[in-house]
């Protein structure tokens, strides 16, 4: 556990050092905002002013302990501090993404398990197929083609920002599309493996109804190997997320990060990969922690007890 | 293993049986295969093909309507808001992005596996540090890191781009290497290998790789359309290949400004970009199986 915590730390560190690097190293932020034309006492005034002509290790220094402070630096853009800038588009992101990772949860899991119940049949083909075209079409085309549906011919939904609840419509069916497909597939197998296990006969010769062997036995079962999806999801509910906002002028992080990426705003980059970063690796060890809450037999097995 | 096997329906003509395999080839398969062959053949023929130069402003021109919705022959799928013929866009689109999809593909499967081999054939440290960079790069989504990447290039462009996409998905052949030569190491054929005298270099190039193939081939078709996806998405935000030059994903994040006004801007990349995908994804699906079958 302590070598997990360790390694977790380690990742951080060096996510914020490559951060750092990447984006002070290759490009000066002077010529890029003030532009190659701008006068040198404008630029050296620029300079001076957000610490650029101080040594790179002594500003890596100021950065790593900014960080353990809470202070990301100031906005080049705005002149606010980056982590006023991101907390403002934060609940907007939030506000997309949990009710989207739950809805991607509640559809494709229990299609998955419909899926593997029906094994071979047309009913496992189409949502099998379903779920593939799901995840194999980008999620901006989804989106957009969402949006020449509903925006363009039918005129029925607002195609850019928060205007209404209605907003949450086209985002969420793109995101949702992506991930509620690959929990459907993941989940279809995991199942299937369950189902023909000789522990789901045993059950049902025992007398037990086919309805309480799945929901007492197969489905618990069936449900560890999913634990593992959950950092993957998260991952990729963060990619699409970036993109979604982006297809549809939605005001959250994923957006901001475009935008300050496009205008070389290093210190909101860095801010937001920071954040993103670290939400991967808490969540991964998360992950890794809760296998032994879910499943007494990894319990055991870690405490030295009986094993699995 | 296949080798030892011998199947009835086996012939000594075909001895891997892939000619009865592809003779038994579904009909979604099949029609997949055509497009691609098609999509493949646009590419590679994109600029003897294309009616128009895609640098060509024709400003009186503008969102002229491709031939199905009413526009003329000499800009058969329209033309965008700049008065450039889409086609020829189009052509030089797919261009570019199986180009980049292929270069990123090869690149990322030779780059993680040779890290991957290097980590088990070494051990120690090397393997520790390895094993951090795989944990970090899987630690953050590819397309975040991409973003931070192309925040720092002054213009990006092709070059920078395509190694970009090279970083894609090394850490996954990464992984499968590094566990598959672990195996491979204790196994008998290897230690005999060592005993005869054979170097590191030898055992691996010739013995552990073969082994090794079949898993980064597999993971080969999961990675290419997964290349396509994130290569189009990175494109889409407008972060990337910059004009004149472009790929499906700056026609589509163009064409999604011009939605009301010329629709076709977006869909007909789009309507590419959906054929290529779900056909790889059906070849991809049918030659795993294919593979797992052995």
């Amino acid at each position: 556990m302590i070598t997990r915590l360790l390694r977790a730390g380690l990742t951080l560190l060096l996510l914020a050092t490559f951060t750092f690097f990447a984006l002070s190293i290759s490009a000066d932020p002077a010529l890029q905002i003030l532009g190659p034309d701008a006068p040198p006492d404008v630029i050296a005034a620029f300079r001076a002013r957000w610490q650029l002509d101080q040594p790179l290790l002594q500003r890596y220094g100021t950065y790593l302990l900014g960080i353990l402070q809470l202070d990301f630096g100031l906005s080049y853009r705005t002149g606010q501090p980056a982590i006023d800038l991101v907390a403002q588009r934060l609940p907007a992101t939030l506000a997309l993404m949990i009710p989207t990772g739950l809805a991607s949860l509640l559809i494709g899991v229990p299609l998955g398990i419909f899926s593997a119940v029906k094994l071979g049949t047309t009913t496992d083909r189409l949502i099998m197929t379903a779920s593939v075209i799901g995840f194999a079409v980008p999620n901006f085309l989804v989106g957009i083609l969402l949006m020449y549906v509903f925006s363009v011919w039918l005129g029925w939904l607002d195609p850019s920002g928060i205007t209404s609840g209605l907003s949450w419509i086209m985002p969420m069916i793109t995101m949702v599309s992506a991930e509620a497909g690959v929990f459907a597939r993941f989940t279809r197998s995991a199942m299937a493996e369950v189902l023909a296990h000789p522990m789901h006969d045993t059950a049902l010769s025992g007398g037990l109804s086919a309805r309480l062997t799945l929901r007492r036995h197969s489905i618990p079962n069936a449900m560890i190997p999913l634990l593992t999806l959950v950092g993957l999801f998260v991952g990729s509910l963060v990619g699409g997320a970036v993109i979604t906002e982006n297809v549809f002028s939605w005001p959250g992080i994923g957006r901001l990060l475009v935008e300050s990426v496009a205008a070389r705003d290093f210190a909101v980059v860095q801010i937001i990969v920071l954040l993103i970063g670290t939400t991967m690796v808490v969540t991964n060890l998360l992950v890794d922690m809760s296998y032994g809450l879910i499943d007494p037999r990894i319990r055991d097995a870690r405490r030295g007890g009986v094993p699995a | 293993m296949s080798l030892t096997q011998t199947r009835p329906e086996e012939t000594d003509q075909d001895p891997a049986g892939w000619r009865a395999r592809l003779a038994g080839m579904p009909v979604l398969v099949r029609i997949s295969v055509v497009l691609l062959l098609i999509i493949v053949f646009a590419a590679v023929f994109a600029g003897p093909l294309a009616p128009h130069d895609i640098a060509d402003l024709d400003l009186l021109n503008r969102y002229a309507p491709p031939v199905f919705m009413g526009g003329g022959w000499s800009n058969a799928f329209g033309t965008d808001n700049l008065g450039r013929d889409m086609l020829s866009l189009v052509l030089r689109a797919i261009q570019v992005s199986l180009i980049i999809a292929t270069i990123g593909t090869v690149a990322g499967a030779i780059v993680g596996t040779s890290l991957g081999f290097l980590a088990a054939w070494a051990g120690g440290i090397v393997d520790d540090v390895i094993g951090i960079l795989i944990d970090f790069q899987a630690a953050i989504p590819f397309l975040i890191m991409a973003l931070a990447l192309l925040a720092v290039l002054p213009q990006a462009d092709m070059t920078l781009f395509i190694l970009i996409m090279c970083i894609y998905g090394w850490e996954r052949y990464a992984r499968l290497a590094r566990s598959v030569a672990l195996f491979a190491q204790n196994n008998g054929y290897v230690t005999a290998q060592r005993v005869i005298g054979a170097g590191g270099f030898r055992i691996y190039f010739h013995h552990i790789l073969p082994n090794t193939m079949a898993v980064i081939v597999v993971n080969m078709t999961v990675n290419f359309p997964a290349t396509i996806l994130a290569e189009t998405s990175l494109n889409f935000l407008g972060i990337g290949i910059q004009p004149p030059d472009t790929s499906l994903g700056v026609l589509i994040g163009v064409g999604r400004n011009h939605l009301y006004q010329a629709p076709w801007m977006a869909l007909l990349p789009g309507a590419v970009i959906l054929v290529t995908t779900l056909s790889i994804s059906v070849v991809g699906d049918w030659i795993r199986d294919q593979i797992d079958a052995d």
